[in-house]
C-alpha cells in the first residue's frame, strides 16, 4: 500500500523575529490623591518596598508620569485595572 | 483627641465619628452610588463571555476621572477594554460606597471599627468621594490655595473636601501602621 505523498503546506507569513516589545503601565499626576495614599497603593498592588514605592510616588508628583510595572500586555491590563479600582489614572502603552 | 483613624492593633482600624460627620459620610457615599450607576442587564450572549455595555469615556469629567480609558494612545483598544472591565470597576466602586453605609452608626455619630478588609474599601471609596469632588471644584495643585481663599459657594465643598482628605490620610496613616498591605483582592 503505498501513500502519496503529502505536500506539506508551507505557511508563507512572514516571520516576525522582533522580540516582542514589552508593555508598561504607566500612571499619571492627578491633583487629588494623596502622595501617601499613592505610595500605599503601589505597595500594596505591586509588594515594592516602601523606599521604592515612595520614589515612585514622588516620580509621578513631579515628573507628571511615571513607569510603574512591566511586562507582557495581558499583565499590564491586569495591573492597570487594579489601579482604576485604586482610582489612580493609569494606562499602558508598548514600550518603545 | 486625635482626629481621625486609628489602628486596632489586630489588623484593624477604629474611629470616633460625631453626628454631623456621619451625616457627611452617609451622603458622599450616597453621591457615589447616584454617579456610578449599576451596570446594565447584560443579554444571554453578552453575560457568557462577559461583554459589557459602556465602551467609551464619559463625557462627564467625574465619571471621565473615575473612569479612565487604559490606552491613552489607542481609542480602539481602549474601547475593548472598557467593555471587558467597567462593569466590574463600576460594582466594585459601589460595594465599597455601600461597605461605608453599612458600617455607619445609625444617628447620633459613635465608633466604627473595620477589619483589614472593610478598612481599605472605606479607603478606596474615601478617594472615589475626593476625586468626584476635586474634580467637580477644578482642584488642580496650582489653583488649590486660591480655591481654599475663597468665600463663594465652593468654599463650603471645598471645606468637605478637606476634611475627607484629612479622614482618608489618617486611614492611610493607619494602615501603614497596621503593616499589613491589603492581601488577596484578586
Amino acid at each position: 500500500m503505498s501513500t502519496a505523498p503529502v505536500e506539506l503546506e508551507r505557511p508563507d507569513i512572514e516571520e516576525d523575529v522582533r522580540p516582542e516589545l514589552p508593555w508598561v503601565t504607566i500612571v499619571w499626576n492627578d491633583p487629588v490623591n494623596l502622595m501617601s495614599y499613592v505610595t500605599y497603593v503601589f505597595q500594596t498592588v505591586f509588594g515594592y518596598s516602601k523606599d521604592k514605592a515612595h520614589k515612585l510616588m514622588l516620580d509621578v508628583h513631579h515628573k507628571g508620569r511615571a513607569v510603574v510595572s512591566s511586562g507582557s500586555r495581558e499583565e499590564m491590563e491586569r495591573d492597570v485595572t487594579v489601579l482604576h479600582e485604586y482610582g489612580l489614572w493609569a494606562t499602558l502603552q508598548q514600550d518603545k | 483627641m486625635t482626629f481621625g483613624f486609628r489602628p486596632t492593633g489586630d489588623g484593624g482600624v477604629t474611629v470616633e465619628l460625631d453626628s454631623d460627620e456621619v451625616a457627611v459620610l452617609r451622603s458622599m457615599a450616597n453621591l457615589v452610588l447616584e454617579l456610578v450607576e449599576p451596570p446594565a442587564p447584560k443579554d444571554e450572549f453578552a453575560e457568557l463571555v462577559g461583554i459589557g455595555s459602556s465602551d467609551q469615556k464619559s463625557d462627564d469629567p467625574v465619571l471621565a476621572r473615575l473612569f479612565p480609558d487604559a490606552y491613552g494612545d489607542d481609542s480602539e483598544a481602549a474601547s475593548d477594554f472598557r467593555r471587558y472591565t467597567e462593569d466590574d470597576l463600576r460594582q466594585g466602586k459601589r460595594a465599597n460606597a455601600e461597605t461605608i453605609l453599612g458600617a455607619l452608626p445609625e444617628a447620633n455619630g459613635g465608633r466604627v471599627t473595620l477589619g483589614s478588609r472593610d478598612a481599605h474599601a472605606w479607603m478606596k471609596a474615601l478617594n472615589d468621594v475626593r476625586l468626584a469632588l476635586g474634580t467637580r471644584l477644578g482642584v488642580t495643585e496650582e489653583n488649590y490655595d486660591a480655591l481654599a481663599r475663597g468665600d463663594d459657594s465652593g468654599s463650603a465643598a471645598l471645606h468637605l473636601y478637606d476634611w475627607l482628605g484629612g479622614l482618608q490620610e489618617s486611614l492611610v496613616q493607619a494602615l501603614f501602621q497596621t503593616g499589613a498591605p491589603e492581601q488577596g483582592s484578586e
